[in-house]
């Protein structure tokens, strides 16, 4: 039986019928959908961990304790894993473990484009890398094998490209496997020094045996075609060679780290010319010429962004041309959406003219015209402790021009850390939290603030303005966003405040209430004057009618959700309810 | 309207808007109406930032062996596009002899909303050259249907009329990818893009 599966449900299929009995993630484009996925099957203990080290940590729990379990990231949550990663490469597995990373080339939403192959080698850690939903839901069951057989911990990695397409992809059944049990052994799960000593020698001997499996690994494989062109490949760029070499003998790995050498030999001696096709950096490409095995790679693919079918192809074309880019039309980058609870704070920022610490998630959007309220965003929580540093290099008077800006769940994520250091080392931080009860940007998963857990159902809800209280801060408010007076003159205080000072704006987002009824503007009162335009509201736009001399603002009513941010700013009395509210 | 046989294997088909019009959706039940047909099909799509209010672009491919999920520019048969700007945003994708159906509608980003930029007023016209255009106003019979939303199976239904894909396939395709409760009027939907075909 064949089923259409994106990467991410085909990783959570795998997961199951792998017999998989713990999952654990946070939420980040393109992984997302693995856990939600997850969630589906109820033999599976799932849960939405407040970050990515923590998931790793819970994972690594059950392992010990004899349980397969999974963990699900994006590419930069692994850096907020990697500590437990590297060390769980020395401690080895009891249940199978395997740890998802979905990395994101051409960054359609992170911010970077960093290549997570390298953590494989760099922790000894094999990795796994599917080109498609059927090898993802395969690779994910042969990952908990691997690990199994080799006491590792097996890095399954994944491109945006492999999440985010569907094909046809066969079902297996769910193998019921039977959890351990937990046996002490602190040579092995204790790291102190003299163990970890003892495990250094063990992993390496380890990576050996790994890599002699890779050259008898049935996913390893040489399809031969002309032998003029030997192709060796991996990953989505895979079917990418395949469409514009079709004709070449390709070797395609799955297994990647450690890569199979004998085979490669074998397969560069049968071929006049090799080229590695691979997305992101020159992984394959430097351990293969490491091999004195002449090929051509980066010096023509190029390495910054996606890898696509066109960027190959033009990579070996005669001529220079790159790929034809469509005619001049305005960009359409992603907005704050009609009624969002961040716009209120946002504009009151951009009015008072503050330096603003951001962070990672919906809001870093407001960066963008007209709001323009951000001016760095360097990773999750780093709003909190970059304010805490500027501080220190300009003292506590710019500290009164500076505030950081973070959402809810990157809040829990590791926005507390940095606010317990703030407020032992005496700064002077202003800490915005934009409380929209999810994490929207991913799709809304629940967080601690929630009070929900994976499966919707109910658990201990945990407030930011306890969390703040809890940590020694004072100055703690909870503020409406949508009321611009509330908020402007919260940020006047919190400002003024000598200390930590923590403003909790608390609305929920809007794509996750009922809208209310829309606003119009009446042609008769609006003067053109664009007040209203300053908030960038999507759902409001300025027209030019023939028959008046001044421009006019229009709202698009089927945009529109009612929230009322823009009624505040018109000093004519211009807009107002188009019907009351139904209730 | 039908499109003579080609040579080559494999159907493209881009399907492009702004987030929050339904595109993913309408790619999803493309994708599943043609497996239903027998077909290998891929298809590909971007989630989180990309989707908030910003432009959108999914990629269907099927027919006898689908390698990459990508289209290649200069190769989609089809491009079935929400919105103008979009349909000229991603044009270059279209090959030679391909055809765009077009909702007949503009939303402004927000760099025209702030007056920053200008929505092309010659944009029917560029579109026009860039290959055979059918400007089509689904919107406007999505919103006579009662419900703005539909307007992603309008469109399907026009896109119906171009491929050689049985209709029993296209209802079956809608039924499992919509709510319940929605069925009928997707399916009814659905119908009235068939008939703006002509």
């Amino acid at each position: 039986m064949k089923s259409l599966l994106s990467g991410n449900e085909a990783v959570a299929r795998g997961a199951w019928e792998a017999g998989c009995r713990v999952a654990t993630a946070y939420p980040g484009t393109p992984s997302t959908e693995i856990l939600e996925n997850i969630i589906k099957y109820p033999e599976i203990d799932a849960e939405w961990s407040v970050n990515e080290k923590v998931a790793l940590e819970v994972a690594a729990g059950a392992s010990f304790a004899g349980a397969r379990a999974l963990v699900a990231m994006k590419h930069v949550g692994l850096n907020v894993a990697a500590d437990p990663f590297f060390t769980m490469g020395y401690s080895g597995v009891t249940g199978g473990l395997v740890i998802v990373s979905a990395d994101d080339p051409g960054m359609w939403s992170s911010q970077n484009e960093q290549d997570n192959r390298h953590y494989g080698r760099h922790a000894k850690v094999p990795i796994l890398e599917p080109s498609d939903s059927n090898e993802a839901r395969i690779f994910t069951k042969l990952a908990f094998d691997i690990s199994e057989k080799f006491d590792t911990p097996v890095l399954l990695r994944l491109t945006t490209r492999i999440c985010h397409s569907t094909c046809l992809t066969e079902l297996g059944e769910r193998k019921d496997i039977e959890v351990k049990g937990y046996v002490k052994d602190i040579k092995k799960r204790l790291v102190l020094p003299a163990h970890a000593r003892a495990l250094h020698l063990v992993v390496e001997e380890r990576l050996k045996k790994i890599a002699a499996h890779s050259e008898v690994f049935r996913y390893n494989r040489i399809a031969w075609g002309k032998k003029t062109l030997g192709i060796i490949t991996s990953g989505v760029a895979y079917q990418y060679a395949k469409e514009v070499f079709p004709d070449a003998s390709v070797l395609k790995l799955s297994l990647t780290h450690p890569i199979p050498e004998r085979m490669i030999r074998r397969f560069a001696k049968q071929v006049r010319k090799i080229v590695i096709v691979e997305e992101g950096d020159p992984v394959m490409e430097t351990e293969i010429k490491a091999m004195g095995i002449k090929v051509t790679g980066k010096d023509k693919i190029p390495l910054c962004g996606e890898l696509t079918p066109d960027v190959l192809k033009s990579s070996f074309s005669k001529k220079t041309k790159a790929p034809a880019k469509s005619s001049k039309v305005p960009p359409r980058p992603p907005v704050l959406c009609p009624g969002c609870p961040h716009r209120g704070v946002f504009y009151v920022v951009n009015k008072l003219k503050l330096v603003v610490t951001g962070d990672i998630g919906c809001y870093t959007l407001g960066a963008l015209p007209p709001l323009s309220a951000m001016d760095t965003c360097v990773c999750m929580g780093a709003s909190v402790t970059n304010a805490q540093g500027m501080e220190k290099a300009l003292g506590k008077e710019f500290s009164k021009r500076l505030v950081a800006v973070l959402g809810d769940s990157t809040f829990f994520h590791s926005g507390i850390t940095g606010l317990v250091n703030a407020v032992y080392n005496k700064g002077n931080l202003n800490l915005l939290i934009l409380d929209n009860f999810t994490t929207a940007m991913t799709g809304h998963q629940p967080h601690p603030g929630t009070g929900r857990l994976a499966r919707g159902e109910r658990g201990r809800r945990i407030a930011p303005e306890d969390i703040a209280r809890g940590c020694g801060v004072e100055m703690v408010k909870v503020v409406n966003p949508n009321d611009l007076a509330a908020t402007e003159s919260a940020f006047e205080q919190a400002l003024e405040y000598d200390g930590v000072a923590v403003l909790v704006f608390r609305r929920p987002c809007a794509l996750l209430v009922k809208p209310r009824p829309p606003y119009r503007i009446d042609p008769e009162s609006c003067n053109g004057c664009r007040l209203c335009l300053r908030i960038g509201c999507p759902a409001i736009s300025l027209v030019f009618p023939k028959e008046r001399e001044k421009p006019l603002a229009v709202v698009d009513e089927a945009l529109c959700v009612g929230c009322g941010l823009c009624v505040q700013l018109c000093q004519r009395n211009a807009i107002f309810l188009s019907r009351k509210s139904d209730g | 309207m039908a499109k003579s046989a080609k040579k080559k294997a494999n159907t493209n088909v881009i399907i492009c808007g702004v987030g929050g019009q339904g595109i993913i959706l309408a790619s999803d039940v493309l994708c599943y109406g043609t497996s239903l047909a027998g077909f290998d099909v891929k298809k590909s799509e971007v989630h989180g930032m990309a989707q908030r209010g910003g432009s959108v672009i999914t990629h269907v491919r099927f027919g006898d062996k689908v390698y990459s999920p990508l289209i290649a520019q200069g190769t989609a048969d089809y491009i079935l596009a929400f919105e103008k700007v979009e349909a000229m945003r991603y044009a270059h994708y279209l090959e030679k002899n391909g055809e765009m159906i077009v909702d007949n509608r503009e939303i402004p980003p927000m760099s025209v909303l702030v007056g920053e930029a200008e929505y092309p007023a010659d944009i029917d016209r560029r579109l026009t050259r860039m290959g055979k255009t059918y400007f089509i106003d689904a919107t406007s019979v999505a919103a006579d249907l009662g419900n703005i939303r539909v307007v992603n199976i309008v469109l399907l239904g026009v896109l119906s009329r171009f491929l050689r894909l049985k209709e029993k396939y296209w209802r079956d395709a809608i039924r499992k990818n919509v709510k319940e409760q929605f069925v009928d009027l997707n399916i009814q939907a659905f119908g009235r893009g068939r008939e703006l075909a002509g």
